[in-house]
């Protein structure tokens, strides 16, 4: 009857076999995701340059960056481009999500299609937008004024206003599919019964949403526009392809300026600093995040 | 407003004439249900349309609308394709993209699976909070990472290579992974593998021979997820990579076939279409998986 080794004994027990268990993706996460961020924000605290290590500075990249107007102009313009696609992702992911709802013939094949947009890389997807939206060639451009309806070409990309308008419209419809489909599985789970009954009570339809559907689908409403305004204010990819920034950075986005700073111009400590700026509102997002899956605790009675 | 239709409809509902409320119901769906699906759809799938049409339209009808219909082409050619996959890198960006995406697949997948494993089921002290910190490393965007990964990166010496690619992307696909699997796993009942506890199987052999043989259509959801979403990365690639021949395609794409002024669409095109066919086709198979992995992560 020897007793078992230390090594044994540690791999026996729950919370050392949990460990060894849970080794690869800590060391992964901790050497790739917690120390980055760590480091990231170490870095905004520096003057390091691509090339050269910085020194500590204090809060000068800070300071620096509050007298910059390019600094405030992206944070309005993140602020902008996600609230107001958000908002039209919610409206018309929603709208779609109660059409795919009714019974319709080949539902499933209507659902894979709308998924598409989302499944295609955003780069090439944002390609053809840029192909779209050519100053000259633009197909819309093209048909509206064959309608008759303008009388030059719209200059989608080069005009501030009509530049950020293009490329929300862009960001909206690669976040449509992803909300339409993960509300569509929320409306799945209420009752049928529920609407019946209410319609047996004269509910119109307006009511039953109001009263039904909307209450019985926020919880996952909550869920579904963290993840989305979580991906569109950290938003970089379309900006990058469409605009980089410009027309007189009218479309930069934190991320594309933070991008910009750090890597073609190489100070990366102002760089860091601008993707720590971008935290505070990412807390925001989760904390809503968080509510909102507390109240779905509380409809559901209690547990979770 | 509200209270007229309500009579309408009540006196609809209770009128002999059956074939009036038919027509009324069949107008309605098509107004409210047809037509904006139709235009949805519609609006959804033209990009791609115009993306594929680009492809093969030849150089002079590229541009030409007023001779050759716009939404049309007349003689198809593959001169782009060919272009794109004899004279320029994109075999190589195809190749990179490809073995990047399988590598960090598969360690995502490995390192999820004993995670998941040990949050779920062996429910070690501490597990819930780490399942919970799981879930907000899913919420740390790649761009207030990118950063410092790249000073890392370069720190380490692996930069500009697609090692750097490969040990980055885990940093979004571990927790995505490890966030599905959990749910998954739950779902598996607990007196299986009590049982064969019982029986005398070790903790190893209770996860390879009980629980991930059920566990197939999560892992299948988790893999083809993951692989789509390394295949879609941007920042990273951007980033890390400088020379040509270690690029992926969305870098390769859009840092070499675009130069100077003259955009050489039909090119360009033809590598967005050739650069989305691989997830697209891996999509068409398991359009149900990719449901359930995107709902699944977002109701649990």
């Amino acid at each position: 009857m020897a007793r078992p080794g230390l090594i044994a004994r540690f791999v026996g027990s729950r919370n050392g076999l949990g460990f060894l268990f849970m080794l690869p993706a800590a060391v992964f996460l901790l050497c790739f995701l917690t120390y980055p961020l760590g480091l990231g924000v170490w870095l905004g605290f520096t003057d390091t340059t691509i090339g050269r290590p910085g020194i500590f500075i204090g809060l000068e990249n800070y300071i620096w960056l509050s007298d910059d107007p390019v600094f405030w102009l992206s944070v309005f313009n993140t602020l902008l481009y996600t609230t107001v696609a958000s908002v039209l992702k919610f409206v018309l992911g929603l709208w779609l999500a109660l059409i795919l709802n009714e019974r319709l013939p080949m539902k499933n094949l209507f659902r894979a299609i709308i998924l598409l947009p989302w499944v295609v890389p955003t780069v090439l997807s944002a390609l053809a937008f840029w192909w779209i939206y050519d100053s000259q060639f633009s197909i819309i451009s093209w048909v509206l004024m064959k309608w008759g309806w303008i009388d030059a070409p719209i200059n989608f990309l080069g005009d501030p206003g009509m530049a950020r308008a293009s490329v929300i419209a862009a960001n909206v419809w690669r976040g449509i599919p992803f909300v339409a489909i993960s509300l569509l599985a929320g409306l799945q789970t209420i009752p049928q019964s529920l609407n019946e009954a209410a319609a047996l009570d004269g509910a119109t339809s307006w009511q039953r949403f109001r009263r039904i559907t909307l209450p019985l689908l926020t919880p996952i409403i909550a869920v579904v526009m963290t993840f989305s305004v979580l991906f569109t204010f950290t938003d970089f990819q379309l900006i990058y392809v469409l605009t980089r920034g410009g027309p007189v950075n009218a479309t930069h986005l934190m991320a594309t300026l933070s991008f910009q700073r750090a890597i073609p111009g190489g100070q990366l400590g102002e760089g860091a600093a601008i993707a720590v700026a971008m935290i505070p509102f990412l807390l925001a997002a989760i904390l809503f995040s968080f509510f909102g899956l507390q109240r779905r605790k509380w409809q559901q009675g209690g547990g979770d | 407003m509200r209270k007229p239709t309500t009579i309408a409809e009540t006196r609809a509902v209770t009128d002999d004439v059956e074939g009036m409320q038919q027509f009324n119901t069949l107008t309605r769906r098509i107004f409210v249900v047809y037509l904006p699906l139709a235009v949805f759809v519609f609006v959804l799938l033209f990009p791609f349309y115009w993306m594929a049409i680009t492809a093969i339209k030849p150089d002079g009808q590229l541009t030409d609308y007023e001779t050759y219909s716009p939404f049309w082409v007349v003689q198809p050619t593959l001169e782009h394709i060919k272009y794109l996959l004899f004279e320029t890198s994109y075999p190589g960006w195809l190749w990179n993209t490809m073995l990047v995406a399988v590598a960090s697949t598969f360690l995502s997948l490995l390192a999820s699976v004993f995670a998941a494993y040990a949050i779920e089921r062996i429910r070690f002290t501490g597990a819930r909070v780490t399942g919970l910190l799981i879930f907000l490393a899913y919420l740390v965007p790649p761009s207030i990472l990118f950063i410092p990964l790249a000073f890392i990166v370069f720190q380490v010496g692996i930069f500009d290579t697609r090692l750097a690619l490969i040990l980055t992307y885990p940093t979004f696909l571990i927790p995505f992974c490890t966030w599905l699997l959990m749910g998954y796993f739950r779902t598996i009942p607990f007196e299986l593998e009590e049982s064969a506890l019982v029986d005398g199987a070790t903790r190893w052999q209770v996860l390879t021979r009980v629980i991930l043989p059920l566990a197939v259509p999560g892992l299948i959801s988790a893999g083809i997820f993951a692989f789509t979403l390394s295949w879609n990365e941007f920042i990273y690639a951007l980033t890390f990579i400088s020379s040509s021949e270690n690029k992926t395609i969305p870098v390769g794409v859009l840092t070499e076939l675009v130069r100077g002024d003259i955009y050489e669409w039909g090119a360009l095109m033809s590598g967005a279409l050739l650069g989305s066919l691989p997830v697209v086709i891996l999509y068409s198979f398991f359009v149900d998986y990719y449901v359930s992995s995107m709902t699944g992560a977002v109701k649990e």
